[in-house]
């Protein structure tokens, strides 16, 4: 990686109302605020019985939304809307492995499980992460895709993600694709196992670059190691790209690119809650602040709020110390699973965050996550929460 | 020959239940479908042309999961999603 090239102009905030994409284990439902973000009301849902797992508006082109789908039967697909929601047709070419080359493994996409617009200069372009994990790329806005083969059969991808059993209980996955926004051929992504990984050549080459992060669940781990890792979810600081987070499945952190390596810094977090979780909410104009959920991650991995009592921690210091926000969120017996898909935020001052539990509740802060008010409930398994602008 | 289409794919075929095609194979019938009905295979047949996990096909009262699978004199093809999840 070259120097640090620039930092970007810190945007003005946004106003108005905010629509939420929220994909559920059931279909797709959407959320959508008065202009205050203090009333919500609920449409939906799409694709009913469906499993979706991500549903992404084009912030280049407000009226595209994607969808990433399958059912308990069929095979996996992604839908594409023109309209802002109202219609859909589903992609000409779903993303699907090519041939394996000699010797490697015959791998298929079980699901679509993370879609990216491309960047600004490349109109049309989006990314999907799949499980197992796979890079898929589409120049037309969605409506075919093809392998990014540089990757796919990248000669150490079995090596990286380390099979089928390194992943998640509900199969690897390919996520947090990331476009540097100053140049689109540099971009990085996560895998779940295998790591976090970069190209600067629009997915042609790819290399490691986990350095600092803690692999405690493979045997002989050194914080060397090049690979192997299990990469929640990890972001671009929208106004400093050379700054990342990143929510691993052991701890919290952060990296500047100029040091080129991870830095536990949820070490700093309260012991008796720990720094485990799956999302990380990144501020949209201040580097230095970041929302996780943590959740238990002791003995068996429940997965859930520590002692049953949910809540998110901020660091508006890149991580040196955290306070803890609960107002409004329940106090106990509340034993919340949130996915990594499932944290958002807009861009308006103060900023609304958003959550979606497992078990159908989405929440929502208006005011930089001091307090919480529940925007919907009774929802099925939610999968992903995102933030989409209003289509009128 | 006549095709069972499940209701899960009825959403590529305009709701109709029994299609007509013709084919030597189960692979081509598969084809013929997805001509028609573009993205219907897919869904049912995976990149390394295996049958999806809970997708069972029966020419006539016989379950294969050989796409190659002669249907000549074959009147009827089902196609069935075994029940799963919840």
């Amino acid at each position: 990686m070259s120097a640090p090239k620039h930092k970007l102009r810190v945007p003005r905030p946004k106003t108005g109302a905010v629509s939420l994409l929220v994909g559920t284990r059931k279909g797709a439902f959407f959320l959508r605020s008065d202009k205050e973000r203090a009333g919500w009301q609920l449409t939906g849902s799409e694709f009913l019985g469906h499993v979706v797992h991500h549903v992404v508006q084009d912030p280049r082109d407000r009226k595209v939304i994607l969808v990433a789908a399958r059912t308990g039967h069929l095979g996996p697909t992604v839908f594409r809307s023109e309209d802002g929601g109202k219609t859909w047709k589903e992609s000409r070419k779903p993303p699907a492995f090519d041939p394996p080359t000699e010797g490697a493994s015959v791998r298929t996409v079980n699901h679509v499980f993370w879609l990216t617009p491309g960047a600004v200069a490349e109109p049309g372009v989006w990314y999907a992460g799949s499980s197992p994990q796979g890079l898929f790329r589409s120049r037309d806005g969605g409506k075919t895709w093809k392998p990014v083969n540089g990757l796919n059969q990248h000669p150490l991808l079995d090596t990286w993600t380390g099979g089928d059993k390194d992943g998640t209980p509900d199969g690897p996955k390919l996520h947090s694709i990331l476009v540097d926004p100053r140049d689109e051929s540099h971009l990085y992504l996560g895998m779940s196992g295998g790591g976090f990984f970069e190209s600067t050549n629009t997915g042609r080459t790819w290399s490691p670059l986990n350095r600092g992060c803690v692999a405690d669940f493979i045997p002989g781990w050194t914080l060397d190691m090049e690979y192997g890792h299990d990469p929640h979810q990890v972001g671009l600081s929208p106004t400093n790209p050379d700054r990342l987070w990143q929510q691993n499945h052991c701890g919290i952190y952060r990296m500047d690119r100029e040091e080129g390596e991870w830095v536990r810094v949820g070490e700093n977090m309260p012991e008796e809650v720990g720094d485990i979780g799956f999302g990380i909410i990144l501020h949209p104009r201040d580097p230095d602040t970041v929302w996780v959920f943590p959740m238990d991650g002791s003995s068996v991995w429940p997965r859930t709020s520590p002692d049953g009592m949910p809540a998110l921690y901020r660091t508006r210091d890149g991580g040196a110390t955290w306070e803890r926000q609960d107002r409004g969120l329940p106090k106990e017996h509340a034993w919340w699973t949130v996915k990594r898909q499932c944290m958002a935020q807009d861009a308006q001052d103060p900023v609304g965050l958003y959550l979606g539990t497992t078990s159908g509740e989405v929440w929502a802060s208006r005011n930089d996550g001091k307090s919480w008010k529940c925007a919907a409930r009774h929802l099925p398994h939610i999968y992903s929460v995102e933030v989409a602008g209003v289509v009128q | 020959m006549i095709v069972h289409v499940p209701t899960p794919l009825r959403s590529y075929t305009d709701e109709a239940a029994r299609v007509e095609v013709e084919g030597d194979t189960l692979d081509d019938v598969l084809r013929a479908l997805d001509k028609r009905y573009p993205g219907l295979r897919f869904r049912i047949v995976d990149e390394a042309q295996r049958l999806r996990t809970h997708i069972k096909l029966f020419v006539g009262h016989a379950a294969t999961d050989d796409l190659n699978a002669s249907v000549k004199d074959v009147e009827d093809v089902h196609i069935i999603c075994a029940l799963s999840g919840g």
